[in-house]
């Protein structure tokens, strides 16, 4: 609890700070909005509810996006690890396609999806996929190779092996590489969001590229830390609670 | 089978290792780790195997598994050639082999899973039963790096006896433990073993134990590993490790060690 006693304290004199900056005038209001701005911005947003709806649209896509890189990912992986002709090919491609920021698939996607959800999903899921694959191919290959035999003599063998023994040993890694893939998807959605117009909803990238063209600052900062606010979020709720299984289990925390 | 073994009588052999030779190829060279070795184990039989380190033992036992082919000769398991693992030769390794992302109990759970005749609450009892054998009911929730180096093997012996496979192959299992766990778990084995009319092949670098527990001892040599002698220890049991008979026997073998192996391997009892 000390810890975000402290950290309290510190926020809350760097809010003081910036908005006695603004009104003294150090920091021009055009330049900065003050705290009581975005403060002002947020309760107006949330009364017309255009905050609420562009947070819902941009956390589908996310989700959905996520969810789908999750499902292609994974087995992908496993595939490249159990079968050579697969790491030869699909690994290749997966090592390479890693390195390319996926909001590079814009002008293609939006060539052959249009101005619509799929493209999005589409830019979403080349974030995540390749990242997931990754890490669970390099998983399963960091598994010690006696869980495996140890099984065996248990009379585990085939698919058994797999789900009960290969998978969960690799566990950590793939948490590792979830969490990437996840990164890697929020920044391509927002890359995506604030570059193409997507007709069929506004996402909050799309709210903060519409508060540049009218210079509304408060919007633009008010968006983003709605932004930061969603990144730690998904941290607690989804990764907090399996990396502290992993550490309890191996033994690996702190 | 044949004519001869039918009119006498003879009890199936369990095990049957005939003229197995393994050599293990490395980027520095190759290890000629198994020459020729031939070992027949009758059903209920207790065989000790001793030898150095490094003489072919964990080899031997894990090409009767399954889990390594050898490059010449076969093993026949119930006068059937061993092809791959199955559980009805259990292995306990030397290093304990443990899963991580299970906890102790889960670990005993899981050979015991993997047999469709069993519900789970029956499951669940027998994992306990193994627990207390070994004396770690109280760490059944407990996580494998919370266990020490003695308590991890223990748990990797309830693992192995949980699922009651018919043939043991132990390697090393007593290794990292107590004298006093150590004596009360040979009591303990003893007795499965003479109950369960259990197979078990015993890997132990402790001449003592070797007598104390098998029904036969077989002496290893490295460099290419062959069987050098064996001796079948006639005593009644239950064995107690520290009876007099015992040390004759084990006087013995160790005396055949230093006959045929460099002396500084192997050391009688403690
Ligand atoms: N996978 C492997 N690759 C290469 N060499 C191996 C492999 N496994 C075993 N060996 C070699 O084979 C020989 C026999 O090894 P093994 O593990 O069977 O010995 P051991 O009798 O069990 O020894 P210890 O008593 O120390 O456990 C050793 O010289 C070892 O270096
Ligand atoms: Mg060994």
């Amino acid at each position: 609890m000390k810890r975000w006693t402290v950290f309290a304290l510190f926020f809350a004199a760097f809010v003081v700070t910036w908005e006695i900056l603004v009104r003294k005038g150090i920091w021009p209001p055009v330049m900065v909005p003050s705290p009581v701005d975005i403060g002002k911005y947020f309760i107006a947003s949330i009364q017309d509810r255009s905050l609420l709806d562009a947070s819902y649209v941009t956390l589908k896509r996310l989700l959905l996006g996520y969810a789908i890189g999750l499902a292609a990912g994974l087995p992908l992986g496993l595939l490249n690890a159990r079968f050579k002709i697969c790491a030869d090919t699909l690994g290749l491609l997966a090592l390479g396609l890693q390195t390319l920021p996926s909001v590079c698939w814009a002008p293609l996607a939006l060539l052959w999806f249009g101005q619509t959800e799929a493209a999005i999903f589409f830019i979403v899921v080349m974030g995540s996929v390749w990242s997931i694959a990754l890490a669970t191919d390099a998983g399963v290959r960091n598994v010690p190779p006696i869980y495996a035999r140890a099984a065996r003599t248990m009379g585990s063998s085939g698919l058994h092996t797999w789900l009960k023994v290969i998978f969960p040993a690799s566990l950590p890694f793939i948490v590792s590489g979830m969490k990437q893939g996840w990164a890697f998807a929020w920044r391509s959605l927002m890359a995506a969001e604030i570059y193409v117009i997507i007709l069929t909803g506004f996402g909050l990238g799309t709210v903060l590229h519409f508060g540049r063209e009218n210079h509304a600052m408060d919007q633009v900062l008010g968006i983003m830390i709605v932004i930061v606010l969603i990144g730690l979020l998904a941290d607690k709720i989804m990764f907090a609670p399996m990396e502290r299984f992993l550490h309890r289990r191996w033994g690996t925390a702190k | 089978m044949t004519v001869d073994t039918e009119l006498l009588n003879v009890p199936p052999e369990k095990l049957v290792v005939e003229g197995v030779s393994k050599t293990f190829r490395t980027q520095r060279g190759s290890v000629h780790a198994l020459d020729n070795v031939s070992l027949h184990v009758r059903e209920g039989e207790f065989v000790c195997l001793v030898g150095p380190s490094g003489c072919g033992k964990s080899t031997l036992l894990n090409i009767i598994a399954g889990l390594e082919m050898p490059d010449t000769g076969k093993v026949l398991a119930d006068g059937k050639a061993v092809t791959g693992a199955g559980s009805d030769r259990m292995m306990m390794f030397q290093e304990s082999a443990l899963f991580p992302w299970l906890d102790v109990m889960g670990n005993v759970l899981f050979g015991l899973k993997l047999k469709p005749a069993l519900r789970n609450k029956e499951r669940r009892e027998v994992a306990k039963f193994y627990l207390q054998l070994v004396g770690l009911e109280k760490f059944m929730r407990s996580n494998i790096h919370e266990l020490s180096g003695g308590m991890k093997q223990r748990v990797a012996l309830a693992r192995a006896l949980a699922p009651n496979p018919r043939v043991l192959l132990m390697d090393e299992p007593f290794a990292s433990l107590d004298a006093l766990t150590r004596e009360q778990l040979y009591g303990d084995i003893q007795e499965i073993w003479a109950k369960r009319q259990k197979t078990i092949v015993f890997v132990t670098h402790n001449v003592r134990e070797a007598a104390c527990l098998g029904d036969r001892v077989v002496l290893f040599s490295p460099h290419p590993g062959r069987i050098q002698e064996q001796f079948t220890v006639d005593l009644p049991r239950p064995r107690d490790i520290s009876s007099v008979d015992l040390a004759k026997y084990s006087t013995e073998i160790t005396r055949a060690l230093k006959r045929h192996l460099k002396p500084e391997a192997v050391g009688e009892g403690e």
